[in-house]
């Protein structure tokens, strides 16, 4: 609780009303970020004193329905306080533009390119922005709700 | 299509392909390489040629049925990804799982630990060429899978660990076997020692390539024996300690270098520290509840069921040992409808019977309240974590995995440039990539 007042009010104090909201969600505090200054606030909990220095994990979830529709989700570590953030942003259908983390952390580039693949956000400033599981000339975006389960895009024709 | 590799590379340079189908390479991936003559200039590496859906599989099955996707993941340490899930379901559910399950599952775990170290580094040590080593790693490890077979029933898709605790008991001569498996272990452990520590070739080999700094490490989410490797000092095991880790007695490993014999030399001392914990576990467990005799089979179960005094139990022989109704109190949750029922009440009661049916019955069953929640275990080759969106329904909203290895690979471009093509491959090996749960 202590913990989660401390980083509130860091944060308020630092970027005011970009920062939505703090909660805590079993046990882990959840940040909910305006889309625009996630890469700012990402950077600025990075660095010391907040020490937040690695990324574990990089993903997205399709509200389909809902609005907006995604939401990008990011976990961050600090090693030295041995202590977990969940920072999240909204990312509405028609601007589906995000900012990279590529020139933060390096397991970035990888992670960006799989949240491209499978539900097709767009992160600007990433250096190369490719299919990562999927290949080239796949079409549509595997992990969104409107993706059929048993669609099949054969690169090779199946032989009727 | 022109790859990112093909743009950047010089005229001159020699292109070579290695994979996705190599000799060397567990697992299908590629990795192309610019050459100048025998040196790495540039790299890339293509992975996603074992990617099966995975996730959105997940979101398509019941929090039940898709337990088995995850023994697939990492398929030889199935049991630490089965574990991984169940805690995450677990903690959205807020169950408490029995003291005795939570050994079992600390057990299976380290036994797990040891394989997956076992095999990667069997791995890496043949393909530079210590055919011998490879060999002693591979007979420890069917020792240790012996042991997991008869209990689990499965050599590698285990599906051991269940919601709420575990499948079944450990089998009656669990303690034998363990000694026994943990004797060949640490035997081949002390030989492999004598063979390669201060083996000119292997040290050769391996000292001073693929150096990772602990920045790097951190920078690219290292996390398990590579990044421990770089000196880091991180285990889930002891950061944020679940199940019964911290009532055990042991060390983190760490590496000074970063370097690939860093990388072997902390996965042979976290064996021997995995060795340690089975072995006090064996020593602090619960006791089992004991064995019932006079079981008779299903077919009989139901016809005894129909002439069924009320105080009579009739007891019926478990298609595993150790999954007997006595036992559940030991092994299971006692939460409702977090686990299947006991197949003595599904064939002998009504009551039995419709609780079996609400279990697996579509849009019933388990069904935890609306949620997020990540939680993650320490892995064969990090940290591994689980990432569920629940909406309140049967299945998953979202379900995501870390894998540790995904983050670890990402690094290998950097890991290798400016190395011979020799080391490209043992470095690929210390890295331990497993296909399943790279690609997912």
């Amino acid at each position: 609780m202590e913990h989660r007042q401390r980083i509130e009010e860091q944060l308020k104090k630092q970027f005011d009303e970009k920062i939505r909201s703090v909660t805590t969600d079993l046990g882990d505090i959840v940040i909910q970020v305006q889309k625009e200054s996630v890469a700012e606030v990402l950077g600025f909990l990075k660095h010391k004193p907040q020490d937040y220095s690695m990324l574990l994990d990089l993903t997205c979830v399709d509200n389909k329905g809902k609005k907006p529709r995604f939401e990008m989700v990011y976990h961050i570590f600090s090693l030295s306080k041995n202590h977990r953030l969940r920072i999240k942003c909204r990312v509405p259908e028609q601007d589906l533009k995000v900012e990279s983390l590529c020139s933060l952390w390096k397991n970035a580039n990888w992670l960006e390119r799989e949240v491209y693949d499978m539900f097709g956000i767009q992160f600007s400033g990433h250096p190369d922005l490719r299919r990562l599981f999927m290949y080239h000339g796949f079409e549509g975006y595997p992990l969104r709700k409107d993706y059929p389960l048993r669609k099949r895009q054969p690169k090779i024709r199946l032989r009727k | 299509m022109t790859t990112r590799l093909q743009k950047e590379a010089r005229k001159e340079s020699l292109m070579i392909n290695m994979g996705p189908s190599h000799p060397a390479m567990h697992g299908t991936i590629r990795i192309m390489l610019e050459l100048d003559g025998e040196k790495v200039r540039n790299s890339e590496v293509e992975v996603g040629y074992l990617h099966r859906g995975f996730e959105k599989t997940c979101e398509n099955k019941t929090y039940f049925n898709l337990l088995p996707y995850t023994d697939r993941l990492n398929y030889v340490s199935p049991l630490i990804n089965n574990v991984g899930y169940v805690m995450t379901l677990e903690k959205l559910m807020d169950v408490t799982v029995p003291e005795r399950a939570q050994y079992i599952r600390v057990i299976m775990s380290e036994l797990s630990r040891i394989s997956d170290h076992l095999t990667a580094l069997a791995a890496m040590t043949m393909e530079c060429g210590a055919f011998t080593v490879f060999l002693y790693y591979i007979k420890a490890r069917e020792e240790i899978w012996k042991v997991i077979e008869k209990t689990t029933g499965a050599r590698m898709t285990t599906s051991y660990i269940r919601i709420g605790g575990v499948r079944c008991d450990l089998h009656p001569d669990f303690k034998k076997d363990v000694d026994r498996a943990m004797k060949v272990t640490r035997d081949v452990l002390k030989d492999v020692k004598g063979l390669l520590d201060k083996n000119k070739i292997w040290i050769d080999r391996t000292r001073d390539v693929a150096v990772v700094s602990p920045d790097m490490a951190v920078n690219y989410g290292f996390t398990g024996p590579c990044l421990r490797a770089s000196g880091v000092k991180y285990d889930v095991r002891k950061a944020r300690p679940y199940l019964i880790y911290d009532k055990l007695d042991w060390v983190v490993p760490l590496g000074e270098n970063g370097d690939n014999f860093d990388r072997y030399m902390v996965r042979m001392k976290e064996m021997e520290q995995s060795l340690r914990m089975v072995e006090q576990c064996i020593e602090q467990i619960p006791e089992a509840v004991p064995e019932a005799k006079g079981e008779i089979n299903p077919h009989e179960a139901i016809k005894a069921a129909r002439t069924q005094k009320p105080d009579e139990e009739i007891r019926l022989s478990p298609n595993l040992k150790g999954s007997e109704k006595e036992k559940y109190p030991t092994i299971l949750s006692d939460k409702y409808g977090v686990k299947v029922p006991p197949k003595e009440d599904t064939y002998t009661t009504m009551e039995g019977l419709i609780q079996h049916f609400k279990f697996f019955m579509k849009g019933h069953g388990i069904r935890p309240p609306k949620g997020e929640v990540y939680f993650s275990v320490e892995g064969g080759s990090g940290e591994l974590g689980y990432y569920i969106v629940s909406d309140g329904s049967d299945r998953p909203y979202r379900l995501h995995l870390r894998g540790p290895c995904f983050h670890i690979v990402s690094a290998l471009e950097e890991m290798i440039k400016g190395h011979y093509i020799a080391d490209v491959i043992p470095t690929f090996g210390s890295t331990n990539m497993i296909g399943g749960e790279l690609d997912r």
